[in-house]
């Protein structure tokens, strides 16, 4: 058990180091000089000089790739280079943006994936179970951003039951901030939702044939208290590692829900950043967003010795 | 940072990569404030209302003395930073923070400062601050844009309350320009956080700055002039025209400052709860020609291309018909505009026969696009109506703003045509009287003509460009294929929304709510 976790954990160090090292070369190696950019190409080259020496892009790469991983382990990735202002306090802002409104989607998807899919499991071949698939594979194929935009028409322009967008921090207004979640949220959570549900439901349906339900039953128990008792934990196994990984691409659909919905998180600082041409601050949002990734990954790994003994002595 | 890149030595470059990278924002900058004799302001004492406007492209920093972005001066000039001068709705230089006159031989330039003007720190606005202002142009700021202080010999303080400027060459050019971002007033001790912390004059002054989402002006209570109506005015910013759009149907904005795609116009038509403003603005749709290039060195062909393009059958494609026909570089909204557009009228035959006549019966041609909405859904309109007339067009898109600065915009100018929209206002000067700009223009006669008219009177200045305005285009300089439309959707009940986008503030002290 220990050993797996350390070796685990040696993993997620060495991705760590390998993407930062990738994260910082690819931008490093964009053409056009971050000064000049920033300046306007006819500014005088004293100009861009100082501004360079300002940034410290004199420096040579290794030292400032050694400053700039020492900065983000520290808690400080420096300063924009367009905005001027600190990057830390940016970054801490906007993921706790995006951390709510992940967590409410994931929480919405899960609501959506256990019952629906645990039904279509146990009505496989009926007709209420292929209805059920049906509306499945209709979410799976709707991007968030369409999903957006339909919840956005109904609830927000048609009814006017919600809010179509912005964003209020819970502790302002805890009413507000939840009238203004719930749209993006539902937005990224149905879409999860419908893929979670097809894992659920193949899952529940490999678990339905083990000889151990078999004999839960043989025992005495109702199919329901057998698959409650015994299968659904079983069943979670698989399941936790798709929601693990789609925990990465919700980050990713949050960069679009975003945008969509006005949200000032770390997808939009991305993209504004990019639009800015912001290469420190683009830069600082991508590692961000990997040790994220990774960090969760890592996570998932450690929930399946917990979750299925078995592999505790792996 | 968006004209940040591109930094031409003329002011112009700035504002059209800025005005260009976002489609249109700069567009919105609605100008002016209250006309000298025309309607009063809507309220003397001002409301405890307040307003949310909706817009695009947020800002990176609101320092616009080391940033070209059009963002900044569209939110924070006449509103938070104010200039010794101003653009009214008509376009005519008045009064702001002095009123002024000039000596005969145009050189001396005396402004008295109203008396008690105050920025928002508190420190009284004195003749000192010109002074620093004027010099901080030339001494501090990194922006393209500083040049337009160049002709400045001195800036002197005669008194706490005059100022005296001396400049090196007679130069119309030079109090326009005072009335855009470059003759804003700063405070000697107010300069030092200029990227989030503004202090100006105006009458209203920054109280928030959410990042990624809004920023918050509060009305100033010690301003000099006419309080506002608005108490606070909100400019939230959307990078989505649908969430923008939804944003007003919903309530959550009272206005869009424009509206980013025309053909998003018709979901707000017949809504009695809206308002929909149509004017113009100075984004002039340039196709440009390169004038190194070797074909277009022949006025025939210059000619052919322009008479091979149906103007109106154009912006009823590619731009929902909305958008003026000109003719010329030229807005309606300058003293010197005159309609243009039958200077090359579409005709197709007309244009064959001089291809044939230029000895280009096989002419091919690279329009380099830049990924601009506009460029890239009217250049196809213009590659097909090229072919119709033989012309054979090899179109690409060009991702902006970095790639199509470095291909098109900057040496090696690598490109026949390209489209953009150039809104920097009165910007013929950096276009077409400076060879080595992107366009290549070279015109010893229009060059003289410029300079005539920026040394003239201002009758003067008016004919010279008006004669300049028709050279260019008798000798197709470049295509002008519309002129970008100023479009607003206010609740009914906003007055005070200006028609025309004149100047670079989106002025917000005549807004009102009836």
């Amino acid at each position: 058990m220990l050993l797996r976790v350390l070796v685990r954990a040696g993993v997620l160090l060495a991705s760590l180091a390998v993407s930062s090292v990738v994260v910082f070369g690819f931008l490093a190696a964009l053409p056009g000089d971050p000064a000049r950019v920033a300046l306007g190409v006819n500014a005088t080259e004293e100009s861009v000089a100082t501004l360079r020496t300002e940034f410290g892009l004199d420096r040579p790469l290794r030292t400032q790739y050694v400053d700039w991983v020492g900065g983000m382990l520290t808690g400080d990735p420096g300063r924009s280079y367009v905005s001027k202002a600190e990057i830390g306090p940016q970054l801490a802002d906007r993921m706790q943006v995006t951390l709510w409104l992940v967590a409410a989607a994931t929480v919405i998807a899960v609501l959506i994936a256990l019952p629906a899919g645990t039904l279509m499991a146990v009505r496989h071949g009926k007709l209420s179970g292929l209805v059920l698939a049906g509306l499945s594979q209709l979410g799976v194929a709707v991007p968030a951003f369409l999903a957006g935009i339909l919840l956005i028409t109904l609830f927000a322009v048609r009814l006017r039951w919600l809010p179509s967008g912005g964003w209020t921090p819970p502790v302002e207004d805890p009413v507000m901030f939840l009238r203004q979640l719930t749209l993006p949220a539902l937005a990224l959570g149905l879409v999860q939702g419908a893929v979670l549900t097809r894992y659920v439901r193949s899952a529940v349906i490999d678990v339905l044939r083990e000889d151990y339900l078999r004999t839960a039953r043989a025992k005495g128990l109702t199919p329901e208290r057998a698959l409650w008792r015994h299968g659904l934990r079983n069943a979670m196994v698989p399941v936790v590692t798709v929601l693990g990984l789609q925990l990465a691409t919700l980050l990713i659909g949050a960069v679009v829900v975003e945008r969509v919905f006005v949200v000032p998180g770390m997808g939009k600082l991305l993209l504004d950043a990019v639009a800015n041409r912001d290469l420190l601050l683009v830069q600082a949002v991508v590692m961000v967003l990997v040790v994220a990734v990774l960090v969760v990954n890592f996570v998932v790994d450690l929930l399946y010795t917990v979750l299925d003994p078995r592999l505790r002595h792996g | 940072m968006e004209s940040g890149l591109i930094g031409s030595t003329r002011a112009a470059a700035g504002a059209l990569v800025a005005a260009s990278l976002l489609g249109l924002a700069a567009c919105s900058a609605g100008s002016s404030t209250a006309p000298p004799d025309g309607t009063p302001p809507p309220s003397g004492e001002g409301s405890e209302e307040s307003l949310v406007l909706g817009l695009v492209a947020e800002p990176a920093t609101l320092d616009f003395t080391q940033d070209g972005g059009a963002a900044i001066p569209q939110a924070l000039l006449v509103n938070v930073y104010e200039g010794l001068v101003k653009l009214d709705q008509d376009g005519e230089i008045v009064p702001a923070l002095a009123t002024w006159q000039v000596s005969d031989d145009g050189l001396t330039y005396t402004f008295d400062l109203v008396a008690d003007a105050v920025f928002t720190s508190g420190e009284p606005f004195t003749a000192d601050d010109a002074v620093f202002s004027i010099e901080r142009v030339q001494n501090d700021w990194t922006v393209a844009l500083k040049s337009a202080m160049d002709v400045v010999a001195s800036a002197e303080a005669a008194s706490p309350t005059q100022l005296v400027v001396t400049l090196t060459n007679p130069s119309n050019n030079w109090l326009y320009n005072m009335t855009t971002r470059v003759g804003a007033m700063f405070s000697q001790s107010g300069v030092d956080d200029l990227a989030t912390a503004p202090i100006g004059t105006g009458p209203y002054a920054l109280s928030e700055w959410n990042r990624g989402d809004s920023i918050v002006l509060t009305r100033n209570a010690d301003y000099w002039g006419e309080a506002p109506y608005f108490n606070e005015v909100t400019l939230r910013y959307f990078d989505d025209p649908t969430a923008l759009n939804s944003a007003l149907l919903t309530g959550t904005i009272d206005v869009i400052t424009t509206v980013q795609a025309p053909e998003g116009l018709a979901q707000f038509e017949g809504n009695d709860d809206l308002q929909i403003i149509e004017g113009s603005t100075n984004g002039e749709v340039l196709l440009s020609f390169n004038h190194r290039s070797a074909p277009f060195q022949d006025l025939q062909v210059r000619q052919a291309v322009r008479q091979a393009i149906d103007h109106q059958a154009l912006v009823d494609t590619c731009w929902a018909g909305r958008g003026e026909l000109i003719g010329s570089h030229v807005p309606p909204t300058d003293p010197w505009y005159e309609d243009l557009t039958d200077v090359a009228p579409y005709d197709p035959d007309e244009a064959t026969r001089l291809l044939e006549a230029a000895g280009q019966t096989d002419l091919t041609l690279r329009l380099r696009l830049p990924s601009l909405p506009y460029a890239t859904s009217c250049g196809q309109v213009v590659a097909s109506q090229l072919e119709d007339v033989g012309i054979t067009v090899e179109v690409d898109t060009l991702e902006f703003p970095a790639q199509w600065l470095a291909q098109v915009f900057q040496p090696p100018n690598d490109y026949d045509m390209s489209i953009v929209a150039h809104v920097e206002p009165r910007d013929i000067p950096p276009l077409f009287g400076d060879p080595t700009y992107y366009l290549g223009y070279d015109n010893a006669e229009v060059v003289q003509m410029l300079a005539d008219a920026d040394a003239g009177t201002a009758e003067e200045q008016v004919t010279i460009m008006q004669e300049v305005a028709r050279t260019i285009s008798e000798d197709s300089a470049g295509d002008w294929l519309f002129l970008l439309p100023n479009l607003v959707v206010a609740d009914a009940d906003i007055t005070g929304l200006p028609e025309n986008a004149i100047g670079e503030a989106l002025d917000l002290t005549l807004l009102a709510r009836s």
